[in-house]
């Protein structure tokens, strides 16, 4: 052993090299999702739809056409039906003569908002009650279980209507709405795992070395239990952006003359004989969204879990 | 009988009457029920300082049971725990720091027993972390010290625990409980999970690290010939309880308790014409649930020995005469030399 | 197990008189007037006066309340506002159309559901399994009335175009009255259901048989030299079925509280647009019985979920 002076003993920061970096189940998972080709087609396919959505005023100022713009001269046919794609209007009219790829951008804008940010709400919501009940077990857990049972078991759609009747549609409704059906599937998720994580060793373990509850809860359990809310949340964004569509089809979501995908499917209820663009395009749009969604979703939950993708057969 | 070097006979933990009873059952909002699982019904040990005390049953046992309630990872039904002359049976978490530091624990699972999100270098840092001991810089140089203690190569400190076997991950346990330079360690089944290959290199690094740091063990496990190695002492439990205590030589030459006896007979033995001629003594039954122990003696039920006694009065934990050694035995009726218990082995009720 | 299940149905009592209260107090906190809608526009205010005495909507609150409760108790559901039927009779009428819309749709969406998820699974990370999973997906992403306005479009519509009209835009017709007509106006309609749903049944099949064809017993099945249909079929899908039988019981107790959205779409009269109705028109009798019915039917599924579960499971069992 080699004995070192006083002052250099302090001064000795790096006592061995750490050379390796190991990787950890996080690094993992994104390499394998990096290499799984759905999942960059799907992701790449979002952020086009996030860029084109942020960029929805440059598109209405280079074709010249507001979201909320009528043209009753060039946008609607004598007969006072919509006029179908040109090169004035790229994606064709709506009823009442508004560019629908415009409208069609700023309703992009509409449904990743409240997707996005109703399943993050959610989420947060979700983690934290049943983190709560799953690690601090006994009369708190019963409650909030019960509460969370509660929640699942209502109507969901059947409330959400009369819940946005009685209180007027908003967008801040429409993700209040839809975020408060939806935490509790988290939560029980959530729960679920910190009960059985709760059980582990490596729990025991630090609480052996004297680690608090904030410590154990933080450093051991949330890490964790990360992985299935993580591919719950994915899979919760499209679905909420399907309710979105669902409360605006039928007239309880944003409302008019905000352009939302479900609006203007609803409008194209009147046209579609007619115009088959009119119903198509924001179709085309919303499918996309979700599908990509949904794809990314699951491929996400390949990459966390690759023991779902393993062939059945035993040891073939 | 010779004591090792480094055994004495101070007393560092002691162990009087535990019990731990859990619960079993919810009434409509989680109440109580009446039934409970008698883990460990009145148990009373001592550890010497400088010793290895095995602590050997089969599952069900209660003798992992009886760690945690040591280290005060449960709370206790009922009875005492003393380290070091200081009881700390009721103490809460914040006064019970001070002992964590010296009291220890390596767990069994290699897998379960690390966090699989956190680099071993901050898993076996924890323990300093925690009780703020040391600076991030200063942590790590010890974290690597530790390290090369237990035989793993400090440049891995960044490494997380999937990149590491089975033995490798034991010694990662192993390096945690030693952080805190601690006094007593439990082990619980360490090595139980691990081939037997590895088992071999993990017992003789605790053996080492025992020498070297002055260590005090409390060694628990189901498989006796395991116990046999390491240990000075031996003490053996049943349903809860203690069925006997003794030195370890004493022990596997001269069981006094039936049931010790009967274990002992099944112990593989390496010499093939050794083992055709030894005889098994096999015993009647499983082992009866832990939520309705039998009365009196908990093993009267499958006891080749057993007498009407047996069924009524719960024998006490202390030295028998006869024949036999006279180290503590649990038994109204312990072996004495010359008794053939496959003959008498009954047909269990 | 009779306190298992006395718990559960406590509970369940439980969750409706919240829903219950839930909605009644959502109504009065909201700013509503259904004496006015129901008045008319052009009706005077001694008209209105008259109308909100009629309905008894200007006692006090929890007046209203507990005669609201005590009625329900007695199972009366009280009267529409709207259209002055009792609200008992509207749901008993509408519930039919619904439950042949969501049984129909039910069987159909397991039969697609279930088939896919056991191709996929024979044949992991294949163009089978990898086509499946895109295909159902498809369906899974789009909203239930895009699914059915598409289907309107394509096999109506274009069909009626060419002459063909083997497919009704929507309305409804009694099975006692014309099974064929029944069947044929409810094709669409179950199509689209089974076309929303069918890709969770699917992945839910596909990993469940995953899990399932992976354990020992599977691979003595097939050492022992049975054909491996058999071993699928017979062996392994029954124990991959729980899983999918619980969420199916969920679905189900769902959906038969209405179909909100399809039965707009295709003009069924059943308990989802009975639903719809009401909370556009504040008839607040019938929003609690639609309410009520729903829940009632999601707690009752849920209840029944747990029951069979116990008996198929005897782990599950409380002791």
């Amino acid at each position: 052993m080699t004995i070192t002076a006083p002052g250099q003993a302090a001064a000795d920061a790096a006592a061995a090299p750490v050379g390796v970096q190991g990787r950890g189940p996080w690094q993992l998972a994104w390499e394998r999702l990096r290499r799984d080709p759905v999942a960059v087609v799907s992701a790449a396919t979002l952020v086009l739809i996030t860029v084109a959505a942020v960029a929805a005023p440059l598109v209405a100022h280079a074709v010249g056409h507001g979201p909320d713009d009528q043209y009753h001269d060039i946008g609607v046919t004598t007969a006072g039906l919509p006029v179908g794609p040109s090169r004035t209007f790229l994606l064709g009219t709506d009823n009442l003569g508004r560019d629908l790829l415009v409208r069609i951008l700023y309703g992009a804008r509409i449904s990743l908002l409240v997707g996005v940010v109703a399943t993050v709400a959610a989420t947060v919501a979700g983690v934290v009650v049943g983190l709560a009940a799953g690690y601090l077990g006994g009369a708190v857990d019963v409650v909030l279980a019960r509460f969370m049972d509660m929640v699942l078991s209502f109507p969901y759609l059947l409330l959400a209507i009369a819940l946005v009747s009685v209180f007027g549609s908003s967008l801040t409704i429409s993700m209040l709405v839809i975020a408060f059906f939806s935490w509790a599937a988290i939560g029980r998720v959530v729960r679920g795992q910190a009960l059985s994580i709760r059980e582990k060793e490596y729990v025991e373990a630090s609480w052996s070395i004297g680690s608090g509850p904030l410590r154990v809860m933080f450093v051991d359990i949330l890490p964790n239990l990360l992985a299935p809310v993580l591919v719950l949340a994915t899979l919760l964004v499209p679905a909420a952006i399907v309710f979105e569509a669902t409360l605006s089809f039928l007239g309880l979501g944003v409302p008019p003359p905000t352009p939302t995908w479900g609006g203007m499917l609803s409008d194209s209820l009147g046209f579609y004989q007619v115009a088959w663009w009119f119903p198509l395009f924001p179709g085309l749009a919303l499918l996309a969204t979700t599908l990509a969604f949904n794809l990314l979703g699951d491929s996400v939950r390949d990459a966390l879990d690759p023991a779902a993708r393993r062939a059945g057969g035993g040891d073939r | 009988m010779a004591q090792r070097a480094g055994v004495t006979d101070e007393v560092l933990l002691r162990l009087d009457g535990v019990v731990k009873h859990f619960p079993v059952g919810h009434g409509l909002f989680g109440g109580r029920d009446a039934d409970a699982v008698h883990a460990v019904d009145g148990v009373s040990l001592e550890v010497h300082r400088g010793e290895t005390l095995g602590l050997v049953g089969e599952t069900g046992s209660g003798k992992s049971t009886l760690a945690r309630c040591a280290t005060r990872l449960h709370t206790l039904t009922a009875g005492r725990v003393v380290f070091d002359g200081h009881d700390i049976s009721t103490l809460s978490r914040h006064e019970l720091r001070p002992y964590r530091r010296q009291l220890q624990m390596v767990f069994q699972d290699p897998y379960g027993s690390l966090n699989p999100h956190r680099r071993v270098g901050s898993i076996i840092g924890d323990p300093l972390a925690v009780h703020g001991v040391t600076a991030a810089v200063a942590r790590r140089r010890r974290v690597q010290e530790l390290m090369e203690t237990v035989g793993l190569n400090p440049e891995h400190y960044n490494r997380f625990p999937a990149e590491f076997s089975g033995g490798q991950r034991q010694r990662v346990g192993v390096a945690r409980a030693l952080a805190l330079r601690p006094r007593l360690i439990i082990c619980d089944e360490p090595v139980s999970a691990l081939d037997v290959s590895i088992r071999a290199q993990i017992l003789n690094l605790l053996a080492d690290l025992q020498r070297e740091l002055d260590l005090t063990y409390l060694f628990i496990s189901h498989d006796l010939s395991v116990v046999r190695q390491v240990s000075d002492r031996v003490a053996v439990m049943y349903l809860g309880k203690l069925a006997e205590v003794a030195p370890v030589a004493e022990l596997y030459h001269r069981p006094r308790h039936p049931y010790v006896a009967a274990l002992l007979s099944a112990v593989p033995v390496a010499d093939p014409d050794l083992a055709d001629r030894r005889e098994r003594i096999i015993l009647a039954g499983d082992p009866p649930s832990p939520i309705h122990p039998p009365a009196g003696c908990r093993f009267h039920p499958r006891c080749p020995k057993a007498q009407p006694r047996c069924a009524a009065e719960v024998p006490a934990l202390e030295p028998r005469t006869g024949d036999g050694a006279a180290h503590p035995t649990a038994c109204h009726f312990p072996v004495e030399a010359g008794d053939d218990l496959r003959r008498t082995a009954v047909v269990g009720r | 197990m009779g306190r298992f299940l006395a718990r559960r149905a406590l509970f369940g009592l439980l969750v409706l008189w919240i829903v219950s209260g839930a909605v009644f107090l959502l109504f009065f906190v909201a700013p509503h007037d259904p004496a006015r809608l129901i008045a008319g526009r052009l009706a005077t205010p001694q008209t209105v006066a008259l109308v909100n005495h009629r309905l008894g909507l200007d006692r006090p609150l929890p007046d209203q309340y507990a005669s609201f409760v005590w009625r329900l108790l007695h199972g009366d559901f009280g009267y529409s506002y709207y259209s002055s039927a009792p609200v008992g009779q509207l749901l008993a009428s509408r519930l039919p159309v619904t439950a042949s819309l969501a049984l129909g749709g039910a069987v159909l969406w397991l039969v697609v559901g279930i088939g896919v998820g056991v191709a996929a699974a024979r044949r992991p990370r294949s163009l089978v399994d990898r086509g499946g999973a895109v295909l159902m997906l498809a369906g899974l992403s789009m909203p239930t009335f895009l699914v059915g306005l598409l289907l309107i479009y394509f096999l109506f519509f274009r069909m009626h175009l060419a002459g063909i009209t083997v497919f009704p835009p929507g309305g409804y017709v009694p099975l006692t009255q014309d099974p064929v007509g029944w069947a044929q106006h409810l094709v669409l309609p179950w199509v689209t259901l089974a076309a929303v749903t069918a890709a969770t049944y699917s992945r839910l099949t596909r990993s469940s048989m995953l899990e399932v064809l992976g354990e020992d017993y599977i691979r003595t099945a097939r050492s022992k030299g049975l054909s491996e249909d058999r071993v699928v079929y017979r062996h392994g899908l029954r124990s991959a079925l729980t899983p999918v039988v619980t969420l199916l019981g969920i679905d189900v107790g769902t959906l038969l509280g209405g179909v909100i959205v399809t039965e707009q779409v295709f003009g069924l009269p059943g308990l989802g647009q009975l639903a719809w109705q009401s909370v556009t028109t504040q008839d607040l009798p019938v929003i609690i019985g639609t309410v009520l019915v729903a829940s009632a039917f999601i707690v009752v599924a849920n209840l029944l979920v747990d029951l069979g579960y116990a008996l198929l499971d005897p782990r599950v069992r409380p002791s």
